[in-house]
């Protein structure tokens, strides 16, 4: 099969899980749902990898550069940023 | 990395890659599915972060990745910003953070697109690549701009009103179709960079047409579409570098950031069609259900309201947006303690999109320690209102308006809210008699079990602790 194809399959098969998994939740955790996937949506970070890392000083390089800042900050601060509001859950069930 | 492995270690290397990227695919899927239930969604986040740490780590072997000075200059850059506005930021703002996070991950994927040409533009990409390079761009540039309007709506750098011109939706189409067409003519001719630079630049306005003429009040649910979108950006970008595990994640994030927006349009009884193209909030709303003539209300002193509560069975707080802005949530827990002290029956009702996003005032509520049983939502308190005593709305407006029940004619008929107006008495707290953020008039105000408690949430509380003290 051709890359592409293979790619398509596996899109299309993840976009059903990610269908699947989201499917109860409830109300409190909206906000720390959107910003832990939207964190994990940072994985373009590795895409930015590639891009910078392997090229010499083209500009391909510099928008890889621009582009793994742009993605760290993504994934550095929307993981804890979910963390600090998950915190606090945390902090309420041991006064149970 | 991968210069410094013994020759033998090399070959297998690829294999190694891949079931790594297999692994860290499991483990966000897992991650997000813990993220989901509250007793495991604090480890499912910790999951999450384990597997983006150990994709980038991996990453790192990739026989392609040759030079390193730019990577960690990026990510200790990346890194330090990143962990600043997420140590700074106060809870009230989470919504508006979560948005600038979200456009600088599209910011990102459109940049990898765009950086993957520029690196490999002497070998002939197959034309589906190039296209497809197009789509991460567009989609990717369309989150940026259009979260950064976002950001700029909800934190009041802009109107929340919505902005609206005539020709903006034939606009917006019209604009499409040039960046289809450009995309396909950069697909012909990849060599002409021109049509390729103005596909961003229109990406990058349409980003800003698409958010600026729906209003604040929805910018929640424009936040969780555009974090979906920011995933297929992110799946598009793998596609067009050919990183399976790029494509796995973003098509995770695509998909269920597309749940939890249809959630939050159903809390609000409307459709995802209605809220981006509906022009709903602001001005607009008031005129369709403005019935003309001067309407009496009552207001309340910080000593009516301390006597009403303090001597009251059971008292419901309502907490809003207003409540958030003020800063407010720790004072409510006090005034909350005081009454119970006095052997008060305290609870909160939280409505489904109080504050600015689903769950945004749980958050709040948790930061200031109120105890998790104290909190109920819609459906398990609307059946309490009439057997309570005195209802607190503090800051909270759309989401108890009566005429969401019984006025067919207002725009948020039909709207699930709190039927804070079955109990004895009604307080409101709120700055002004201006309508919230939906723009329509409430009836509530108006009714004669309601109370009028005028001035800035936080004051207004501080003083009804000193009022409820001094009883």
């Amino acid at each position: 099969m051709e890359p592409l194809l293979v790619n398509l399959f596996i899109f299309v098969l993840a976009c059903f899980v990610g269908f699947e998994v989201i499917s109860k939740v409830p109300t409190t955790l909206h906000t720390p749902l959107m910003s832990g996937a939207n964190a994990i949506s940072g994985i373009t970070l590795i895409g930015a990898l590639i891009v910078a890392g392997s090229a010499g000083e083209t500009l391909g390089t510099w928008i890889g550069l621009a582009a793994i800042i742009f993605a760290t900050i993504n994934v550095i601060g929307g993981f804890m940023v979910t963390d600090r509001m998950l915190e606090m859950f945390k902090k309420k069930d041991g006064d149970k | 990395m991968s210069a410094f492995l013994p020759e033998a270690i090399l070959m297998y290397l690829p294999t190694f890659v891949q079931i790594v990227y297999l692994i860290a695919a499991s483990m966000f899927i897992i991650g997000l599915k813990r993220l989901g239930s509250p007793a495991t969604a604090r480890s499912g986040n910790q999951m999450a972060s384990l597997a983006m740490f150990i994709g980038v780590i991996v990453t790192l072997f990739d026989r392609e990745i040759v030079s390193f000075e730019y990577i960690i200059v990026g990510v200790i850059i990346g890194a330090a910003i990143g962990a600043v506005l997420a140590k700074r930021v106060e809870m009230t703002s989470m919504p508006e953070l979560v948005a600038v996070f979200n456009g600088f991950g599209g910011a990102a994927s459109a940049l990898v697109a765009a950086g993957e040409y520029f690196r490999i533009a002497e070998v002939n990409l197959p034309g589906s690549d190039l296209f497809i390079m197009c789509i991460s761009i567009f989609i990717g540039s369309v989150t940026f701009t259009g979260s950064l309007v976002a950001f700029a709506k909800l934190s009041g750098k802009i109107s929340g009103n919505p902005i609206t011109f005539p020709g903006q939706k034939p606009l917006n189409a019209l604009l499409l179709v040039v960046i289809f067409g450009l995309s396909v003519y950069f697909v012909m001719d990849p060599t002409y960079l021109v049509p390729l630079l103005v596909v961003i630049g229109i990406s990058v306005l349409l980003g800003v047409l698409f958010v600026i003429p729906i209003g604040g009040a929805d910018m929640p649910v424009v936040i969780s579409l555009l974090n979906s979108l920011s995933g297929i950006a992110a799946s598009a970008a793998g596609f067009v570098v050919g990183n399976t595990l790029l494509i796995i994640a973003g098509a995770l994030v695509g998909a269920s950031g597309l749940i939890l927006t249809n959630i939050m349009c159903k809390a609000m009884n409307r459709t995802l069609t209605n809220v981006l193209f509906g022009a709903f909030g602001g001005d607009g709303g008031a005129a369709a259900v403005g019935d003309g003539g001067p309407k009496n209300y009552k207001e309340a002193m910080a000593d009516d309201v301390a006597v009403m509560t303090a001597y009251a069975q059971r008292v419901v707080i309502v907490p809003g947006y207003g409540l958030a802005v003020a800063q407010a949530q720790h004072t409510i827990r006090e005034v909350a303690s005081l009454l119970e002290a006095k052997g008060v029956d305290v609870k909160y009702g939280i409505h489904p999109v109080a504050g600015r996003m689903p769950g945004h005032m749980n958050v709040l509520l948790a930061e200031a320690n109120v105890p998790y049983p104290q909190l109920y939502d819609m459906d398990d308190i609307n059946p309490e209102f009439e057997k309570t005593d005195v209802v607190l709305v503090i800051g909270a407006n759309d989401v108890v308006n009566p005429q969401a029940r019984n006025n067919p004619a207002s725009p948020i008929y039909g709207m699930p809210i709190l039927n804070v107006d079955k109990a004895k008495a009604v307080i409101i707290l709120k700055r002004s008699m201006n309508t919230g953020f939906a723009g329509i008039d409430n009836d509530l105000f108006y009714l004669d079990n309601s109370y009028m408690f005028f001035g800035d949430a936080k004051k207004s509380l501080q003083t009804l602790v000193g009022a409820i003290k001094e009883l």
